[in-house]
């Protein structure tokens, strides 16, 4: 990306890619990230496998994306297709924790726990392994028809295929029973779908993490570009402080410090960038904010003994400040206020919907065409489409009654015979059924209005639970 | 590009790109994306080959695949015609009381037959079977062919003044040549009065009379009318034609013969019993 401006010729329109060959960092934050990564795969891996109970009736598995049924599984949550509303909460809630962490320490997301620094992070762990550090690979593609060259990097690219397998068949037992899936999986009995989507992951995975890398963040994210609207100068940011830095150069032991800055220039901060930046140009749209370089400068300046923190996380302000100065932190700002309260009215929207979510729905649609059947009597009949949406894990059965309309008669189809109709409906599932409520001649004679509201009312006959729904009798024009 | 040019501000060269005096810097895109361009367009000509793709003047290039939504479509309905054969299967081989007593049946039934009533029966007796004058409303609890599962099914397998020998038949014969014009007027009175119509007394003693020579053969003494021969039941609040005296009249001088056509041979056994199903279940079924 670096341009190196050449006086005779003007520069091409399209680069090659120029290889980065990201140093073993160690410190702080290089543990931390080991350990984000280590609870993200692993959470990712194993989560298909854990199982939940809910009964005979419904799968076992914890997390599942159940698309032949049309349910997801989360655990003791379930969310059916017209519920896809908690979904969208829960994408505002992360996008709303994505514009909180950035404000208050930019690309935390980026630099710790998006998939593809996660992934790439372990295929550079696993180059490293087959081909050593930074030197010992720039060494290798020295010599890269050498007989060494061509074993470590074929390991490499081995272990990379696995891996990538592996993700690709972790990301199917999402949407099936794990287990039986795997089996199938290793029988060739799995259907086809699966093998494409184990296909298409193995080689996105295998790709993007282990090829492409850092190209995905440069150029194919859009969030590099959107983030810069999301910082101000109180974010904190992979900073590295000019002031003290400056002016840089080679130091030897024993020199003095006086009039000079603590970077001594041996570029361990873009050795160790998994973008092949130097930090010490300011904010760029490359930095993922990895928060290595602070490893590796922390590193440098234990060893020429200064203090730490040449490079860290800093907001712009205090670098205007120079040092001079110490500004403190300022975690409470307009903009953060703005989105933790937003997270907390999403959040406390998205609880109340949870909690209060019905165990029994219905719905009572009124027939449109005709609005209102005249009996041979003189009386008047409406017919409704009942729909139970039974969201619990066993069958249960519900007496249909109505109420509000003292002269009207029921009647439900299939069961005209059952003076209090009941009617079954089974775990997990949707029943419709059709209803009929009559007025006799004077009934209909003494409908106060054109139009009456009453209330179809089911009443599940082991627990006694009532559920109403409203519903209209329509009688003849007036 | 002779000459370089390079941003004031920021040192980068530019592409040397100008438009009102704003300047593109050049940022080069990697070359692995402009082959990655280069890999669609070669997809796109290989899709061009394989799949349906360009429109020709009467057709369209099919492609070597030989790919058609269209069969897809055909094929899903075959499939799914299969997965109904089962339940087809039972519907044939079971008695209609069967049917509308199985809760699994009957479900097969009604979405069926709500499906082929539409198709078929929609055009005459209106999408939700409510009816227009002269076409009967299937959802009131008055028939003139009767109204059991049976009855109903006999009506739509053989239809009513049809060409099918077991058709439904007679119809009411126009008696404006038989009776004078103050007699059919009298005769009006008398049918208004049996469903509650208040109407001139003199007239309805004389009407009732001519109505016992004439109309109780077939509508019966009390004009509760017959189901055996389609005769409608003149007592009750609901009619065919309407119950305005002058079309009641206009009724008995010309006649009636509405004709329903016979469905048995243009549907298959199980759809038409599908439809006596539904029918049944719209409310009025005896």
């Amino acid at each position: 990306m670096l341009m190196t401006p050449e006086p005779q010729t003007a520069a091409p329109l399209y680069a090659e890619r120029v290889k980065i060959y990201p140093k073993r960092a160690k410190g702080t934050f290089r543990t931390l990230k080991w350990a984000v990564m280590a609870v993200t795969l692993g959470i990712y891996y194993v989560m298909p496998w854990l199982r939940w109970d809910r009964g005979a009736y419904l799968p076992d598995q914890a997390v599942l994306i159940d698309f032949p049924s049309r349910r997801f599984f989360f655990f003791f949550i379930e969310i059916w297709p017209q519920e896809f509303y908690y979904v969208t909460g829960l994408l505002v809630l992360a996008a709303l924790a994505l514009f909180l962490v950035t404000s208050l320490a930019g690309r935390v997301w980026c630099g710790y726990t998006c998939p593809q620094t996660v992934w790439t992070d372990l295929m550079i762990a696993v180059e490293r392994f087959w081909q050593g550090d930074r030197n010992a690979r720039l060494r290798l593609d020295k010599h890269p028809r050498s007989f060494e060259t061509i074993w470590r990097k074929s390991a490499t690219h081995l272990s990379w295929l696995a891996i990538a397998i592996a993700t690709g068949g972790a990301f199917v037992f999402y949407f099936a029973d794990a287990p039986t899936l795997a089996g199938q999986l290793l029988s060739l009995d799995a259907p086809l779908v699966a093998y494409v989507f184990v296909a298409l992951f193995t080689a996105t995975t295998y790709v993007l993490g282990g090829l492409a890398r850092e190209q995905v963040c440069i150029y194919m994210c859009p969030w590099p570009r959107i983030q810069g609207a999301m910082f101000d100068r109180d974010s904190l940011l992979i900073t590295y402080r000019e002031w003290r830095g400056e002016p840089r150069g080679p130091h030897k032991h024993g020199e003095s410090w006086t009039g000079r800055g603590d970077c001594i220039d041996c570029h361990q901060c873009v050795a160790v960038c998994p973008t092949g930046i130097d930090i010490r140009n300011g904010p760029q749209l490359e930095c993922i904010q990895c928060a290595l370089c602070i490893d590796a400068c922390n590193e440098i300046m234990d060893k020429v003994e200064r203090p730490r923190g040449l490079i860290a996380y800093d907001t712009l302000r205090n670098l205007e400040a120079a040092g001079k100065d110490e500004v403190s932190i300022r975690v409470w700002r307009p903009r953060t206020i703005l989105y933790a309260a937003a997270i907390a009215v999403v959040g406390a929207i998205m609880l109340a919907a949870l909690v209060s979510r019905p165990i029994l729905e219905m719905n009572v649609l009124h027939d449109r065409n005709p609005l209102y059947v005249r009996l041979s009597d003189g009386g008047i009949r409406n017919g409704y489409t009942v729909k139970l949406l039974n969201k619990q894990y066993e069958p249960h059965a519900f007496r249909v009654s109505i109420a509000g309309l003292p002269a009207g008669t029921l009647s439900v189809i299939g069961l005209e015979h059952q003076p209090t109709p009941v009617v079954t409906v089974p775990p997990d599932a949707v029943y419709a059924m059709r209803l009929y409520v009559s007025l006799d001649k004077a009934g209909a004679a003494a409908l106060p209005e054109e139009a009456v509201e009453f209330a179809v009312v089911v009443t599940d006959v082991a627990t006694g639970a009532v559920t109403e729904h409203s519903a209209t009798f329509q009688g003849p024009e007036r | 590009m002779a000459h370089k040019k390079y941003d004031e501000v920021t040192g980068t060269e530019t592409t040397g790109h100008e438009w009102d005096g704003i300047e593109e810097l050049n940022k080069p895109l990697p070359k692995w994306w402009l082959w990655t361009f280069y890999a669609t367009i070669i997809w796109a000509i290989g899709y061009w080959l394989l799949m349906p793709a360009w429109p020709l003047v009467a057709s369209y290039t099919k492609g070597w695949l030989g790919y058609s939504q269209r069969e897809r479509v055909t094929g899903q309905v075959d499939q799914a015609k299969a997965a109904q054969a089962v339940f087809r299967q039972r519907i044939a081989t079971s008695e209609l009381e069967t049917i509308s007593t199985d809760p699994e049946l009957l479900r097969f039934a009604l979405a069926g037959g709500e499906a082929a009533f539409g198709d078929n029966c929609a055009p005459c007796h209106g999408r939700g079977a409510q009816g227009f004058p002269g076409y009967p409303n299937l959802r009131d609890d008055s028939w003139l062919w009767g109204g059991s599962l049976e009855a109903i099914h006999k009506t739509i397998a053989h239809g009513v003044r049809s060409t099918d020998p077991n058709t439904h038949g007679g119809q009411m014969p126009a008696f404006g040549g038989l009776l004078t014009s103050p007699q059919l007027s009298d005769v009006t009175d008398y049918v208004l009065s049996l469903s509650g119509t208040k109407a001139d007394a003199e007239a309805v003693a004389r009407g009732g009379k001519i109505f016992a020579d004439n109309c109780a053969a077939c509508h019966g003494a009390d004009g509760r009318g017959n189901q055996q021969m389609g005769a409608a039941n003149l007592g009750d609040e609901l009619w065919l034609y309407g119950g305005d005296r002058a079309v009641v009249m206009q009724t008995i001088r010309n006649g009636r013969g509405g004709m329903m056509p016979a469905w048995q041979g243009r549907l298959d056994p199980e759809t038409i019993k599908q439809l006596a199903i539904y029918v049944h279940s719209l409310g009025g079924g005896e």
